[in-house]
């Protein structure tokens, strides 16, 4: 099956600082990520990955510097909501059933037949025979795959994944890097955190490693993708 | 026209994960249960000084409960950061306010209404005579509570020392509402019962500003 195209985002990082008290999460970002490309983020915990994507989706403002959604076809700026999001928690409800948390966020994104994208999600992520249950009765792994649903359920032209294989068995990741191939051939933009290389790395079209909130290194500039994503220390 | 269909669904998130779990409801009326009874003991039960203080002790203990009932208002969205997955699909924030003070302020009223018969005969003070009258408060009150406990929910939930700072900025910004409500609570439990329609205008239009105020600047409330 392959993944409906979309209207191509690229995302515009110009001079990022985050800071949070007298810490620096980000300091001094600027990246051009242009429509259809697949960029890995590595570095060591705490070296601003997730404060990147936080920013990315909108979810933190920058302490200084501007973010922007580039719409190419069009010539405008895209709105926040052409970008899926898959962060460290879930994002999920614990007290709703599988499809209730479906069919509460595609209502809220206003998708047109929720119920149907809902039933198709789950099926296509592998819990269609769990829809009825309690998300809080589900293991990590199900849960995980519960958040990649939901980032997907808008069919986003902007993805964000923050470290997506946490809690995913080996099936798992090999069906995210699937959907995740599929995606980014459909001319959708991905920006992911990962730590060292799997399946996932491996459909990377760019990688950049963070240290201490800035920019170390970037293929763009020089460097290997491996180089970049398996550099010492991480 | 969006923000009404995405309040609507996010309402009905918030009452179908409470009446599934019935936490909030629970505690909060057992809680009021045993202020009411407690207060009880302070007075003879159809005294004039009974008359005279119950409205205040009533008011009180709805206050308390409130209090309790609004703490876990934002800090349920923290625990698997779905206040950002709601942040990126709601295009106007003010939506899950608007949910989640109507939700609150269904739950109040509902406990409200539950209590009301206990008090009525703990206290000695006929309620039912003026139990329209009484609704109204009510409603009027505990929409006041809501709104600013719903806004002081969400910023207490990112805080240090949560389970007090929200008590210590709820009281105080509140006492107009309960002075309010009081007033003219001790109108209708009066043994010649009347409205103090002033107290109504005062309540109205302090759930107006303070609607205005949240549907302003929510936004910023749910900021990282």
């Amino acid at each position: 099956m392959t993944a409906p195209a979309v209207s191509p985002v690229g995302i515009r990082f110009e001079d990022i600082d985050k800071r949070y008290g007298g810490l620096y999460a980000l300091r001094r970002v600027s990246l051009e990520i242009t429509p259809g490309e697949c960029v890995a983020v590595a570095g060591r915990n705490g070296s601003g990955k997730t404060t990147l994507l936080r920013i990315a989706a909108r979810l933190a403002r920058p302490s200084s510097g501007s973010i922007t959604l580039l719409d190419s076809k069009k010539g405008t700026i895209a709105e926040a909501s052409q970008t899926g999001f898959v962060a460290h928690a879930t994002m999920v409800y614990d007290e709703l059933t599988a499809e209730e948390n479906l069919l509460l966020f595609a209502r809220l994104l206003r998708i047109t037949e929720p119920a149907v994208r809902a039933q198709t999600l789950l099926a296509e992520v592998g819990l269609a025979d769990r829809q009825s249950s309690l998300v809080r009765t589900f293991s990590r792994g199900m849960r995980q795959r519960m958040a990649i649903a939901r980032a997907l359920l808008n069919e986003p032209s902007v993805l964000l994944l923050d470290e997506p294989t946490t809690g995913l068995d080996p099936q798992g990741v090999a069906w995210l890097a699937e959907t995740l191939h599929r995606m980014r051939d459909a001319g959708r933009t991905i920006l992911m955190s990962l730590h060292g290389e799997s399946e996932i790395s491996a459909l990377a079209t760019r990688a950049i490693r963070l240290e201490a909130g800035s920019v170390l290194a970037d293929t763009q500039t020089g460097g290997s993708l491996h180089s970049i994503l398996t550099f010492a220390g991480a | 026209m969006s923000l009404l269909s995405n309040a609507t669904a996010l309402l009905g998130k918030e009452l179908r994960t409470e009446f599934r779990s019935r936490e909030l409801l629970t505690t909060t009326v057992v809680f009021i249960l045993v202020v009411v009874v407690l207060f009880s003991f302070t007075f003879d039960p159809g005294s004039n000084e009974s008359r005279r203080f119950a409205a205040n002790l009533l008011w009180i203990a709805f206050l308390f409960a409130a209090s309790l009932m609004l703490q876990p208002c934002f800090l349920r969205e923290q625990n698997n950061d779905t206040l950002s997955a709601l942040r990126l699909c709601v295009a106007d924030p003010f939506a899950i306010f608007a949910a989640k003070l109507t939700a609150n302020t269904l739950f109040l009223l509902l406990t409200e209404l539950l209590m009301l018969p206990v008090f009525s005969i703990l206290f000695n003070m006929p309620v039912f005579p003026v139990f329209g009258q009484l609704v109204l408060v009510l409603f009027l009150g505990s929409l006041g509570v809501s709104i600013v406990g719903t806004a002081l929910s969400a910023i207490s939930a990112q805080a240090r020392m949560r389970e007090l700072l929200l008590p210590l900025l709820l009281f105080p910004l509140l006492t107009p509402v309960v002075v309010a409500s009081t007033y003219v609570t001790v109108g209708l439990l009066d043994v010649a019962p009347f409205m103090e329609w002033k107290g109504i205008g005062f309540l109205a239009i302090f759930d107006v500003v303070f609607l205005t105020a949240l549907w302003l600047f929510g936004e910023y409330l749910l900021e990282e």
